[in-house]
């Protein structure tokens, strides 16, 4: 059971500046997102793609705005719990017991909710029929590719995953690469590559066509796909994987008995708490009327979001407003020597 | 300001005047048209805003797809030769009368 001051959910850039703040005041706070990384959407959907609306940044890319926040927060310390997603939340004694999909337990008084539109999962195949396999033979990430030496593998996606498995795949696998359209999003360089091995045979490459079925007696044995113009064609498979980029589902979030609009959670904003005492929740997330979803309104958030902990994790201690520059306190705790 | 009609999977029609300069994305939210999510706001990050345009006629008069639109279109749910993301197209008078089909779900 780690002890904190605050728990915040997501490590966008919401989350992150909001953790700067609390280590400014003097908290402490631990850090837990799904993905296994830190910078939310901003490394997850547009890594490369610049940024036009940070104050005072006249330009940045999502990649050079998380690295800036990572470096922003060094000085104290806090502890990223990345790959894992916060499943459970109860109210004991005013403190909040928080539980983790891989088994870790926190108790804190206050929870930061800066999950942007929620945590990003694999999207899966439409047809109900792969349901039954998914995890066995349908799959949506690769952890051991041993599995798949000698074996049947349709391959379904035009991206970089879907490439580049295809490519990796082909060395030791029977492999089919399906995918909707004939143009491919995937580097330049893999898609050469791709057309490569189709021509030598060494992979088949069946464009404008997806999935329509899978079929199997207990264990998966072929995969159906569909054209637009109504042709099919069944293909054997022993593995089926589909690399259709990341969706963002809201979770467990809906399950904690918080007030929500849509996907979004309504919050004061006086301090950015929810309908729970103790509970926040800041950025893209959150609704309020004149809500902008945008990267500075998150920074404002979380500014105040911060100073809401402060009341529930000092009960007995009043807040002091100071600014970096002149507070001797604040330069003790970035450690910043004069 | 164009007439736009929202059809839903289940066959729920809505109509909304949208005003020029909007998205057709926006005059769903805007109106509280069910069947578009529009995660990311309109970013073109997401996928999560996706139609179909099922009128041959009107899928040719609309702006062509720019780059990355494709792309996002590859990770949508169950995306076809007609589909579009509602948050690139532009509300113009051009548009009026443009009729949209929601897809089974967003995500």
């Amino acid at each position: 059971m780690i002890k904190t001051d605050v728990v915040i959910i997501g490590a966008g850039p919401t989350g992150l500046f909001c953790a700067h703040q609390l280590g400014i005041i003097g908290l402490k706070c631990e850090i837990v997102d799904n993905l296994d990384k830190i910078g939310g959407q901003c490394i997850e959907l547009y890594p490369d793609k610049p940024i036009y609306d940070i104050p005072a940044v006249p330009k940045c890319t999502g990649e050079e705005l998380t690295n800036n926040l990572i470096e922003q927060i060094k000085p104290f310390n806090f502890n990223f719990h990345l790959s894992d997603r916060v499943q459970e939340l109860k109210n004991e004694n005013n403190k909040w017991l928080v539980k983790t999909l891989n088994g870790k337990e926190f108790e804190t008084p206050n929870i930061v909710i800066a999950g942007g539109v929620g945590s990003f999962e694999p999207r899966k195949f439409p047809t109900k029929s792969a349901e039954k396999y998914d995890g066995k033979s349908v799959l949506y990430s690769i952890k051991d590719k041993t599995i798949f030496t000698d074996k049947s593998v349709v391959i379904f996606g035009g991206g970089d995953s879907a490439l580049d498995w295809a490519i990796e795949l082909s060395n030791s696998s029977k492999v089919t690469l399906v995918h909707r359209r004939d143009e491919f999003r995937g580097a330049p360089a893999s898609v050469q590559k791709i057309k490569e091995l189709s021509d030598n045979k060494t992979i088949d490459l069946i464009t404008k066509y997806s999935i329509k079925d899978v079929k199997g007696n207990g264990s998966l044995e072929s995969v159906e796909i569909k054209s637009e113009t109504g042709e099919s064609k069944v293909i054997k498979a022993d593995y089926v994987l589909g690399f259709f980029g990341l969706i963002m589902q809201l979770g467990p979030i809906a399950e904690w008995g918080l007030n929500l609009d849509k996907k979004t959670i309504p919050v004061n904003t006086e301090n950015f708490e929810t309908n729970k005492k103790g509970i926040f929740a800041i950025g893209d997330i959150c609704t309020y009327p004149g809500k902008l979803k945008l990267i500075l309104s998150g920074f404002h958030e979380g500014a105040l979001a911060a100073r809401g902990c402060f009341k529930y994790a000092r009960p007995d201690e009043k807040y002091r407003f100071e600014f970096t520059t002149a507070s001797s306190t604040i330069k003790d705790r970035l450690g910043v020597k004069e | 300001m164009a007439k736009i009609k929202y059809i839903e999977f289940n066959g729920t029609e809505h109509e909304a005047d949208v005003a020029n300069g909007l998205s057709v994305m926006e005059g769903a939210i805007q109106n509280d048209i069910p069947g578009i999510d529009a995660d990311c706001g309109g970013g073109m990050s997401c996928a999560t805003c996706h139609v179909y345009i099922n009128d041959d006629e009107w899928f040719r008069k609309l702006p062509e797809k720019e780059m990355g639109e494709d792309d996002m279109l590859d990770q949508a749910f169950e995306p076809k030769s007609n589909s579009r993301l509602s948050c690139q197209l532009i509300v113009s008078d051009d548009l009026d009368g443009l009729t949209v089909h929601m897809p089974e779900k967003q995500v």
